[in-house]
């Protein structure tokens, strides 16, 4: 129940973002609550936004595994 | 994938390590990905109270049931919930005895079926964990905007740090967890923090690649012993999650004690729709027995890791996903249909 797919924006209306999911094209809500705009990549859930996909997550993990290697 | 974690996990040789997967999407990924191979035996992975449908009381599902016998009423559910059994049937079978039950993908598509049909009652079951409740949230507040009467919601709503504090202080011997990932992206990776530090136990937020779940295992086995909680999904999963989806959610519901199958009444487990919207309720209060079908089932001791589901006498025999006994074998999240279909015996 809580699988959660991610997909790009492609159209914003009001709090609704069509999404494309690799040519699945969805309608989401919540569009409103996390401020997306057309191009970003989402994830997706139960027909609503719950996230952006961040594409800063690399330099992150590389920390967090230095952290680890510590331990 | 890095060697070194993948030599890390198999080679291991240190203390036992029980690590509980919580989130039902977590034990399909494991399986899926086949990572009980890959790992040391002295690495053992648990699955847990993660899916909501399995540690969903029969009672609900009985209400449920006695709501959709009113012809005025239609059920809107998620699939997950069609075949859960009550104390006597499903909702299939009320759906193939004249019930009005509708699977939606979204709560939200209940919206436009309450506008076309205005003298239908439509009832949502609103079973789910944290990364559901916003679009509950959202739903509400739709109901509420757009002047909709005639949409109630069945609640069911549980949460995740006071179950994972259950298990922890039940003897469990689970000594680490693989927190579930898209129930941080809404709350973020902080909640975990305080059972960590009170067990001093490893926390590892992941994703639901094989790699992610790798990368978060090589995290949490090298933490053991450690009260720490790591991110290792943080393309989505932020310290504080999705605020404004949690401030959603604090307008319409508040905290409240929840029944779990297996576990019994858990303080603050659950959430339920405040008292200012007690007529979008249809009827969720006192919703606690759990009445089984099959009295052999052992699904409540696969939920909190006392057995294996293989473990159960039932399991593969008379309990398959075609005939399942209980919720355990019904969803593609729980545990008991996701060791069959992958054939695990870890």
């Amino acid at each position: 129940m809580c699988v959660a797919l991610t997909g790009f924006v492609t159209e914003i209306k009001g709090d609704l973002a069509t999404v494309d999911f690799n040519g699945n094209i969805v309608t989401a809500r919540g569009a409103s609550l996390i401020k997306v705009v057309p191009g970003d990549r989402v994830l997706v859930h139960a027909g609503m936004i719950l996230q952006k996909v961040s594409d800063g997550d690399a330099k992150e993990l590389e920390e967090l595994m230095k952290d680890v290697g510590a331990f | 994938m890095n060697k070194e974690i993948i030599d890390y996990l198999k080679n291991y040789d240190g203390p036992e390590m029980n690590i509980m997967e919580v989130c039902g999407s977590h034990t399909a990924a494991i399986a899926k990905n086949g990572i009980p191979r890959m790992l040391s035996p002295k690495i053992h992975l648990i699955s847990g109270p993660g899916c909501p449908v399995c540690v969903t009381p029969s009672a609900y599902v009985d209400k449920l049931l006695e709501l959709a016998e009113n012809p005025k009423n239609c059920i809107a559910t998620f699939g997950d919930l069609i075949r859960v059994p009550g104390s006597t049937k499903n909702l299939s079978i009320a759906s193939g005895e004249g019930a009005c039950v509708e699977m939606v993908y979204s709560p939200m598509d209940v919206i436009s079926l309450a506008k076309e049909n205005p003298d239908t009652n439509y009832i949502f079951a609103t079973v789910g964990f944290e990364t559901t409740t916003p679009v509950y949230a959202l739903l509400m507040e739709t109901l509420i905007q757009e002047k909709i009467e005639n949409v109630q919601l069945l609640t069911a709503i549980k949460t995740m740090p006071e179950v994972i504090d259950y298990v922890c202080a039940s003897g469990s011997g689970v000594n680490a967890f693989i927190a579930p990932g898209h129930v941080s992206v809404v709350t973020g990776s902080k909640i975990y923090k305080p059972i960590a530090e009170k067990y001093q136990i490893p926390f590892g937020v992941s994703g639901f690649a094989g790699k992610e779940m790798l990368t978060a295992l090589y995290g949490i086995v090298k933490a053991r012993g450690r009260g720490v909680v790591m991110n290792f999904y943080p393309s989505v999963v932020s310290e504080n999650g999705n605020e404004n989806a949690l401030a959603l959610i604090d307008k319409y519901f508040e905290k409240a004690p929840a029944v779990w199958r297996g576990m019994g009444r858990i303080e603050g487990s659950g959430k339920v729709l405040k008292a200012e919207y007690a007529k979008y309720d249809a009827g969720s209060k006192g919703l606690d027995e759990d009445i089984k079908q099959n009295k052999a089932c052992n699904c409540a001791d696969v939920l909190v890791g006392k057995i294996r589901p293989y473990q159960c006498p039932l399991f593969g025999k008379v309990c398959t996903p075609e005939t399942p006994q209980g919720a355990c074998m019904v969803s593609t999240e729980g545990s008991c249909f996701s060791y069959l279909t992958s054939n695990r015996k870890d």
